[in-house]
C-alpha cells in the first residue's frame, strides 16, 4: 500500500503539533547543555511549514517535503535550521515527482535526508546529536522493508529504535555543537536534537499505522 | 496587541518577545538613517551607500541580544552589511544571501563568522547560495575564546571578542581598497592573533524562553562564560575584580602567547549589565598586568560592545598588532556604535 502525500501532510502538521506542545520540555533539554533554543526555533519553523505547505498540499511528494526543508531552513536558525533543512530538502529531492509513494521510496527518501544531515553537520554516530537516532532507526526500517514488513510496521520499529537511540544520548560526552563545550558536564542528558528527531519518526509510524481511510467502518 | 502580561513578567523593555528583533530594527533605522538602511524578511541591516563600486564587500551576523554587535558596527570603515538572528539564535541563510547581493560591488564578499555549529552551517548555505547566483565569497572564521578546549572533540573554541577587532581592522582594509583575497588573508592573521575570555556575574533572560538560561548564586561567578550564556571553564566563588582581572588576562596572555614587548589593542568588554566604572575598574589591573609582562597595551577599547543581554560581567580581548593592523584599526569609521576619525 503506497503512502500519499496527504498522509505526508497529515505528518507534518501532526509533527507540528508534537513540537509546540513539547516546546518547553526541548528547550528545557537544551538549556542544559546548548543554549536553550531548540523548542523555540523548531516551533517557529514548523508554524512557518504549516503556513508554506498550504499551497502545495495537493502537489507531489517531493514538492511537499522540499518546500517543508525550505520551510524551515528560512525560519529555524541555529543548527536546526540547516539540519532539519536539508534533511527534507534531500528527503523531497529523492521524491521528486512522486505522489504515490511505495514503501521502499519512503525509506530511501529518509535515507538520502539522513546523509544531507551527516554531510552538513559533520556528525558520528555517539556524538550525542540527532545522527544517534536517526541513523539506527532509518538502518531499521530499512531492514524491514527488506524483509516484506508493511511499512507502517517499518515505521513502527525505527521509531522505536529512534527511541532507543535517543535515550542512549544520555550517557555520551557531547562532541558536536555547543554542548560539546561541556566536554564531561555533558553527560548525563538527553540531546535535543535526538529527541526532536525521535518524535519526528514516532509520529510519521503512527499516521503510518493508522487503518487506510474507507476501512474504518469495518473497525469501529 | 502587546502580550502586557509576558512583557511586565520579565521586567525588560520589550512589546513581545517575537516582535523585540523588528521593534529593534526599526530603531535602528529611525535613529541611524543616515549610515544604514534596514530590510525586513529577510532581516537584514546594510550600509546606506552600498554596494560601492570595486570594494570587497564585508558581511557578519549572528543572534540577536549582542548589541551593538553586529549592526551597530555597519557603516564607512567596518560593515557593509549585517544580519540579525533571533535572539541567541544563528540568522538564516536567506538573510545572508540576500546581505551578500546587496554589499557586492563586483569585488566579492567576505563572511565574518562567529564558530559556532549554527552560524557555520547558516553561513555556508549562505555562501552555496550566493555562489550559484554567481558572487565570489570568502569566510573568515573567528574563534578566540581561550575557555574553550580547542581539540577533535569539541566543536572549536568559540567567536568572541575578536571579532569585533577584526570587523574594524579588515573593514578598514576593504575601505583602503584591499581585495578579497588580501582582506581574507588579513582576517585571517588578526583572528591568529587575538585571544578572549569571559565571565558572569549574572545569568540573562532570552525573552522567548521566559526565564534565566543558567542559575548561579549571589556569591559565585562563572568563568570562561561564552556570550549565550553557556557555561565556561569554572563556578567559583566571587573575587576582587583585580584577581578576576588577572586571571582572565594571565590566562589569555599565556595562550597565544603574548611576549615581552608586544604591542596589543586590550579590549575591555562589558557583557551588558556591567556599568561603564567598573569596566575601568577592570582595565587598570589589565593595564597593571600587561605592564608588568612588559606588554605594551598600544590601543585601548573599554564598553560594552559584544554582550548577553543584560548579563553582568565582562571579557578581555588582546590582539597583537604590527604596522597594518594599526594602521586600520586608526583608520575613520562611522557607524552606530564605533566612530573615530570623521
Amino acid at each position: 500500500m503506497a503512502v500519499t502525500t496527504a498522509q505526508l501532510v497529515d505528518w507534518l502538521e501532526r509533527y507540528a503539533g508534537v513540537i509546540a506542545e513539547q516546546k518547553q520540555y526541548l528547550t528545557g533539554l537544551d538549556a542544559a547543555i546548548g543554549d536553550g533554543d531548540h523548542g523555540i526555533n523548531m516551533d517557529r519553523g514548523f508554524q512557518t511549514v504549516l503556513v508554506k505547505i498550504g499551497p502545495v498540499k495537493d502537489k507531489d511528494a517531493g514538492t511537499l517535503l522540499k518546500t517543508t526543508g525550505m520551510a524551515l531552513v528560512g525560519s529555524v536558525g541555529g543548527a536546526g535550521g540547516p539540519l532539519y533543512g536539508t534533511f527534507f530538502l534531500r528527503a523531497g529531492a529523492a521524491l521528486d515527482g512522486k505522489s504515490d509513494v511505495s514503501r521502499e521510496d519512503l525509506v530511501s527518501a529518509l535515507e538520502a535526508g539522513l546523509k544531507g544531515v551527516v554531510e552538513r553537520g559533520k556528525a558520528n554516530l555517539n556524538d550525542k546529536t540527532m545522527v544517534d537516532a536517526l541513523t539506527p532507526a532509518i538502518e531499521r526500517a530499512k531492514a524491514r522493508v527488506q524483509e516484506g514488513a508493511s511499512i507502517g510496521e517499518a515505521l513502527s520499529s525505527a521509531a522505536e529504535a529512534a527511541e532507543t537511540g535517543m535515550r542512549g544520548t544520555i550517557p555520551l560526552k557531547a562532541l558536536k555543537g555547543r554542548a560539546s563545550y561541556l566536554g564531561d558536564r555533558s553527560i548525563g542528558h538527553q540531546d535535543p536534537g535526538a529527541t526532536s528527531s525521535y518524535y519526528m519518526l514516532r509520529t510519521l509510524s503512527e499516521v503510518l499505522a493508522e487503518v487506510p481511510q474507507g476501512a474504518n467502518t469495518a473497525t469501529s | 496587541m502587546a502580550d502586557v502580561t509576558t512583557a511586565t513578567r520579565l521586567k525588560k523593555l520589550i512589546n513581545t518577545p517575537e516582535s523585540e528583533v523588528k521593534d529593534a530594527l526599526a530603531g535602528m533605522a529611525a535613529a541611524h538613517g543616515d549610515l544604514i538602511r534596514v530590510e525586513y524578511d529577510p532581516n537584514v541591516i546594510i550600509r546606506k551607500d552600498a554596494p560601492k563600486k570595486g570594494k570587497v564587500g564585508l558581511v557578519s551576523g549572528g543572534g540577536s541580544g549582542h548589541e551593538p554587535m553586529h549592526g551597530g558596527y555597519v557603516g564607512l570603515g567596518m560593515l557593509d552589511a549585517a544580519c540579525p538572528g533571533a535572539v541567541f539564535t544563528s540568522p538564516t541563510p536567506d538573510q545572508m544571501a540576500r546581505a551578500t547581493k546587496a554589499v557586492d560591488g563586483g569585488a566579492g564578499v567576505l563572511h565574518v563568522v562567529k564558530n559556532y555549529t549554527g552560524d557555520i552551517m547558516n553561513f555556508e548555505m549562505a555562501a552555496e547560495l550566493a555562489r550559484g547566483e554567481g558572487a565570489r565569497v570568502n569566510a573568515v572564521i573567528t574563534n578566540d575564546d581561550v575557555a574553550v578546549q580547542d581539540s577533535l572533540y569539541t566543536a572549536g573554541r568559540r567567536g568572541v571578542g575578536v571579532t569585533v577587532l577584526l570587523e574594524k581592522i579588515v573593514g578598514g582594509a576593504a575601505e583602503a581598497g584591499y581585495d578579497l583575497e588580501k582582506a581574507t588573508e588579513l582576517a585571517k592573521r588578526v583572528n591568529a592573533n587575538g585571544r578572549s575570555m569571559g565571565m558572569a556575574l549574572t545569568s540573562c533572560i532570552v525573552p522567548a524562553a521566559g526565564k534565566v538560561t543558567f542559575e548561579i548564586a549571589d556569591d559565585e561567578m562563572e568563568l570562561g562564560i561564552g556570550i549565550h550564556g553557556e557555561p565556561g571553564r569554572e563556578r567559583t566563588k566571587l573575587k576582587a575584580a583585580d584577581e578576576i582581572a588577572e586571571i582572565l588576562t594571565s590566562t589569555v596572555v599565556k595562550d597565544l602567547p603574548y611576549k615581552r614587548g608586544d604591542e596589543v589593542i586590550a579590549f575591555v568588554n562589558g557583557m551588558g549589565g556591567t556599568p561603564l566604572i567598573e569596566l575601568y575598574v577592570v582595565a587598570n589591573a589589565v593595564n597593571r598586568y600587561l605592564q608588568k609582562e612588559g606588554i605594551k597595551p598600544a590601543r585601548w577599547l573599554v564598553g560594552s560592545y559584544i554582550t548577553s543581554l543584560e548579563m553582568a560581567g565582562c571579557s578581555v580581548t588582546l590582539l597583537k598588532l604590527d604596522a597594518e593592523t594599526t594602521k586600520f584599526w586608526d583608520a575613520p569609521v562611522h557607524t552606530p556604535a564605533l566612530r573615530w576619525g570623521v
